[in-house]
């Protein structure tokens, strides 16, 4: 028990002197920037596939489920306002980064831990370049910028899916569709769910680069570190979300 | 023309006496029951190869490692080119990273670069001013030196281990590098292979008169190689000597390794 409470305190204090490193050498050059590029291509370009199809089912699948209760009450027109609603406002960032959490918190976790375990960070470290500048700083920085760019891309699918929804049980015109949506939409909806994208983004990336670059020597290390990302990732997905919650309501 | 290019320190005189290893009373330990190295000292002098002998476990890699900063000394001192590298700052250690190579036991290549990106990731970092036809040139050279120059495009999931070793020794090469560490480089390899990687190193002592520390189980090459063996021993040095020396040792621990 005693050991335990003290791994705990051990860790949240190395996650934090993790975390301090990365504000500390982000601004400072050399910036790998071909890196970075590379992992925005890595991170962004190839999740795409995965958040547009699960963006249109969201969509999708939310229309067809509040229908019936809109309906009750004759408010079907509002349908494609309100799914637009929820979809911006909290579907589409949360299961978006939990997909990322997924797919590329647990991507970076697995690919800085086998690199740690076959020494290639060592490797890196006495040829003098330095590997959280090159390995951890790019990496965050790509999914800091590209959560929040998936999101959007999910939010715009989302809302094509809920089109796609109305269009199985009644004949809406797509202008009058989008206009309804937008008509609905309000700049208090858009930023606080955009801020907190961000956020998801940048501990996407980071949880990921920490389990991957202080994974423990030996094969087996690697498959921990790439499912204790997905599991601390998509945890802290959830609290943020809960404080971007509470902060939305103080403030906006 | 290459050398000149290469972001390091002008090769400043060495230690005194020519030493350009001198490691004095070095502990190191992991965690409160594991006393690793208890007092370990080592030289090793210009253009010397030094093989460490040493039971799994004795710590050999450890010793190597505090050498170049990858792990950090509890106590002692690490003189480096007369430089005590346990006092520097990054960037100082640094400047002294570039001039030691080190090989990994499995070589350590970036598992997504070939080959190619491999030797060129260390050495565009380095030498900002080379021209892309000098950066090929210096690559092609470095895979002559091991013999690989047509595993260039591979990528290290494609190569043998010995080629691996191989492409590690030519990735450390083209920093031109004036000390070597070696951990285990002919390990896990058949005996003709092994033979082929122990006359590379003396081939590279001999050309580019490098100083190396060489850690090593396989007694043959510890023979083709060394200039001056030491043994590894619950954490202190247990012996030193020429091989021919400890060959004939009273002490049958250390003669054990010679059998
Ligand atoms: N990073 C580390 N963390 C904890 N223990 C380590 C670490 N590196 C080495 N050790 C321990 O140090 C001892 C010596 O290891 P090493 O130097 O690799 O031995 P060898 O002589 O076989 O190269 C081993 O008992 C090992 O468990
Ligand atoms: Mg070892």
């Amino acid at each position: 028990m005693v050991i335990s409470l003290k791994n705990i305190f051990n860790d949240a204090g190395n996650v934090t002197q993790f975390t301090a490193r990365f504000f500390k050498e982000v601004l400072k050059p050399p910036y790998e920037i071909k890196e970075f590029i590379r992992q925005c291509y890595v991170i962004g370009y190839r999740s795409l596939p995965l958040v547009g199809i699960t963006g249109f089912i969201m969509g999708l699948v939310l229309t067809l489920q509040s229908r019936p209760t809109l309906a009750e009450f004759g408010a079907e027109s509002w349908l494609p306002g309100m799914v637009a609603l929820s979809l911006i406002r909290e579907i589409a960032p949360v299961i978006t980064a939990l997909i990322c959490a997924g797919k590329i918190s647990s991507g970076i976790g697995a690919e800085l831990g086998s690199m740690k375990v076959t020494e290639q960070i060592d490797a890196m470290e006495v040829s003098a370049i330095d590997p959280y500048k090159y390995l951890v700083i790019t990496r965050i920085l790509a999914t800091t910028l590209m959560v929040p760019l998936l999101v959007v891309f999910a939010d715009g699918v989302g809302v094509l899916g809920g089109y796609a929804g109305i269009n199985i049980n009644s004949d809406v015109n797509l202008l009058n569709y989008f206009s309804k949506v937008l008509e609905s939409l309000d700049f208090i909806d858009i930023i606080p769910a955009t801020i907190k994208t961000f956020f998801f983004g940048f501990f996407i990336g980071m949880i990921g680069c920490y389990k991957g670059y202080t994974a423990a020597s030996g094969t087996e290390s690697v498959g921990k570190a790439a499912n204790s990302a997905v599991v601390a990732a998509s945890l802290t997905i959830f609290v943020i979300d809960m404080l971007a919650v509470q902060l939305t309501d103080i403030f906006f | 023309m290459i050398e000149q290019s290469i972001n390091k320190e002008p090769i400043i005189a060495t230690d005194n006496n020519g030493i350009v290893i001198d490691i004095r009373g070095l502990y190191k330990s992991f965690g409160a029951h594991n006393d690793v190295l208890k007092g370990v000292n080592i030289t090793v002098n210009k253009g010397e190869n030094l093989v460490v002998l040493g039971k799994s476990g004795s710590g050999k890699s450890v010793t190597i490692k505090c050498v170049v900063g990858l792990v950090a000394a509890d106590k002692g001192e690490i003189k480096v080119f007369g430089t005590d590298i346990t006092e520097l700052d990054d960037k100082q250690l640094n400047a002294i990273r570039i001039r030691i190579g080190f090989l990994f036991q499995n070589a350590a290549l970036y598992d997504s670069m070939t080959v190619r990106q491999n030797l060129a990731f260390p050495l565009k970092r380095h030498s900002k001013s080379l021209s892309p036809k000098q950066e090929e040139d210096a690559i092609k050279e470095a895979l002559d030196n091991v013999g690989l120059a047509e595993a260039i495009d591979k990528m290290p999931a494609e190569l043998s281990g010995g080629m691996r070793k191989r492409i590690g020794l030519a990735r450390t090469l083209i920093l031109k590098p004036e000390i070597i560490l070696y951990d285990e480089p002919t390990t896990g390899l058949d005996t003709i292979t092994s033979r082929e990687i122990s006359e590379l190193i003396l081939a590279i002592q001999k050309k580019n008169k490098t100083s190396s520390i060489i850690i090593t189980h396989d007694m043959a090459c510890a023979k083709l190689t060394a200039d001056r063996i030491v043994i590894l021993k619950d954490g202190i040095i247990e012996a030193e000597g020429s091989y021919e020396e400890l060959e004939k040792s009273d002490n049958d621990w250390v003669r054990s390794f010679f059998i």
